[in-house]
């Protein structure tokens, strides 16, 4: 069970998480804690041409959290902005179970399907993509 | 001299405990979240459904054979944890849900009708957020200011300086439910006395474990949860001097608390009863006196032996780790039995997920004490707390599990690099 979890994916984007750290300045910016643990997460990014040219995250957490954050910079990276609005929806719908978790776009998000079978965890997989979700809605028109 | 539990005592305790006996994901269960809420005994879940199967009836109403058979075993309930605390009289224990609800009973009541604006409130740095809130909702409704007993590196209170004079009430927890720190409520209380100020001890991590005295505690207050010491959910108790609860307002208003009701107002019943507006937890009330029993009939000196033992043992064993560190006083005499500790950078999301798949229950995050947290540079803790059910043998096998968990992760670096969440911890004590 503990190996559907703690996939080898899911702890190599721990030890070397991606894209961590802050973007100053940044163009969007958002910050969320985890009232469970009191986890935190700085999300910031760069726009350009109406896309996510740049996007870091920074804070402290679990694995499943820092990895599924990891891997959230790594998809969201060069979307438009309506784009990584709605792929970030559907990842959190996934999560909450109320779509079945697919799709070519996945790659290494695959890794965190095991985490529904942890319910008190998968709060920790989807801090960063509600964190993320909350600085895209900062973005204005003119800024995209 | 102080008996300990045998081995043949401590099976006859465990076989008390129905829950004990389950494997989970496989593995015999090992709870080690008594902090959090205890396992229940036979006795208590049978007195419960006995109420239920046998004279379910309102309290102090009825003129029937159940409503009196209820009513005299809720009133003996009361009596017991009267006689647990040796509380002067039972009419200065009120029946509440729990700690929460004793605390805000005081705050509302009490604190409203005493506290002015620039009046003080005292409390510590190791409070649980049920012994913050309410006192932070105080403070914005009276004007009054929050102050803290300041936290020295060993995790003990610093006593060393007078309290203010503007103190008006000290409210402090006989036991940390992260450092396990007793505290010296007598030493405290005395110098709340001294400048005229109310004590409130909030015992919901004490009076499980520990024999408590209310008239040599010298408190004025004192708050317990039932479901922390054997009974069930829903049953908690607020101890008060009788001559401040006879002087407070009542807190609910409803039935049961009154005496008359006329067209344009009320006169509020006697004590207990002023404080207990609506029909109260019949059945929990019933089921925490048998839980006093139980704790009294064991022995509480024999139980916080038994726990202290059990520490002093886990601490000894994680010095094995020299990843390890835990908070609170170095010495299990000087703390309650549970531990609170940090392996590394693993995060204690991590360590508990690992442990539940070895069957071991144990609480990781901020336990509702998240200005402690802060205070100690950290976001979260592990805890393993202690019961009377508990054994060595469950030690040993947390022991091994902390080495799996530290031998999967051990390889991962730093996951705490941000500085401005934190500052160096002030408590961090090698076992």
């Amino acid at each position: 069970m503990l190996e559907e979890l703690y996939q080898e994916i899911i702890l190599d984007h721990y030890r070397r998480p991606r894209n961590k750290g802050k973007i100053s300045p940044s163009d969007l910016q958002a910050h969320d804690t985890n009232p469970l643990c009191g986890d935190e997460i700085e999300v910031t990014i760069r726009l350009a041409a109406g896309k996510i040219a740049e996007i870091k995250f920074d804070g402290h957490g679990c694995s499943i959290s820092q990895s599924s954050a990891s891997i959230m910079t790594q998809k969201l990276a060069g979307k438009p902005l309506e784009e990584a609005r709605a792929f970030i929806e559907e990842f959190l719908g996934m999560m909450r179970g109320a779509i079945p978790f697919g799709g070519r776009e996945l790659g290494d998000l695959k890794a965190l399907e095991g985490v529904m079978k942890f319910p008190v965890r998968v709060k920790c997989a989807t801090l960063s993509w509600h964190t993320a979700q909350k600085a895209l809605a900062n973005a204005t028109e003119s800024k995209s | 001299m102080i008996e300990l539990l045998d081995s043949v005592e401590l099976e006859e305790i465990r076989d008390d405990f129905p829950l004990l006996a389950q494997r989970v994901h496989g593995k015999p269960l090992i709870y080690f979240d008594n902090a959090a809420t205890s396992q229940k005994p036979r006795a208590v879940i049978e007195a419960m459904n006995d109420y239920y199967h046998r004279y379910n009836a309102n309290v102090h109403r009825g003129i029937h054979a159940l409503a009196e058979r209820a009513t005299r075993e809720y009133e003996l309930a009361r009596a017991k944890v009267a006689r647990f605390l040796n509380a002067e009289t039972p009419d200065t224990i009120i029946f509440t849900r729990g700690t929460t609800e004793s605390i805000n009973l005081v705050a509302q009541t009490w604190g409203r009708a005493n506290l002015k604006p620039g009046d003080e409130i005292l409390l510590t740095w190791m409070e649980h957020h049920s012994n913050l809130v309410p006192w932070y909702q105080l403070a914005a409704s009276t004007g009054a200011l929050i102050r803290r007993i300041p936290l020295l590196p060993d995790g003990t209170l610093d006593l060393s300086q007078p309290f203010s004079e503007r103190t008006k009430l000290v409210a402090v927890t006989h036991a940390s439910n992260v450092l396990g720190t007793i505290n010296p409520v007598r030493q405290i209380a005395d110098a709340a006395h001294r400048i005229g100020a109310v004590v409130l001890v909030d015992g919901a991590q004490a009076a499980p474990h520990l024999a408590v005295d209310v008239p040599s505690l010298g408190c004025d207050f004192y708050a317990l949860s039932g479901h922390k010491m054997l009974g069930p959910t829903g049953s908690g108790v607020l101890y008060g001097k009788r001559a401040l609860l006879a002087a407070m307002p009542p807190f609910l208003g409803g039935g049961e608390m009154i005496r008359e009701v006329r067209a344009d107002g009320f006169t509020c019943n006697e004590l207990p009863y002023k404080f207990e507006a609506g029909t109260p937890a019949i059945a929990e009330a019933i089921g925490l006196g048998v839980a006093v029993d139980y704790l009294a009939q064991v022995g509480l000196q024999k139980i916080r032996q038994h726990e202290q033992e059990l520490t002093a043992y886990t601490l000894a064993r994680m010095a094995e780790f020299p990843e390890i560190v835990v908070y609170g006083p170095a010495d299990a005499s000087a703390r309650s039995g549970l531990v609170a500790f940090t392996m590394g950078d693993i995060h204690p999301h991590d360590m508990a997920t690992f442990l539940d798949a070895d069957g071991i229950a144990i609480r990781a995050g901020h336990h509702c004490a998240q200005p402690l947290h802060k205070h100690l540079g950290l976001t979260a803790t592990s805890r393993a707390s202690f019961y009377l059910y508990n054994t060595r043998s469950e030690v040993d096998a947390f022991i091994e599990a902390l080495r799996k968990t530290k031998n999967f992760f051990g390889a991962c670096p730093t996951s705490r690099q941000l500085g401005v969440f934190g500052t160096t911890p002030v408590t961090g004590a090698q076992p």
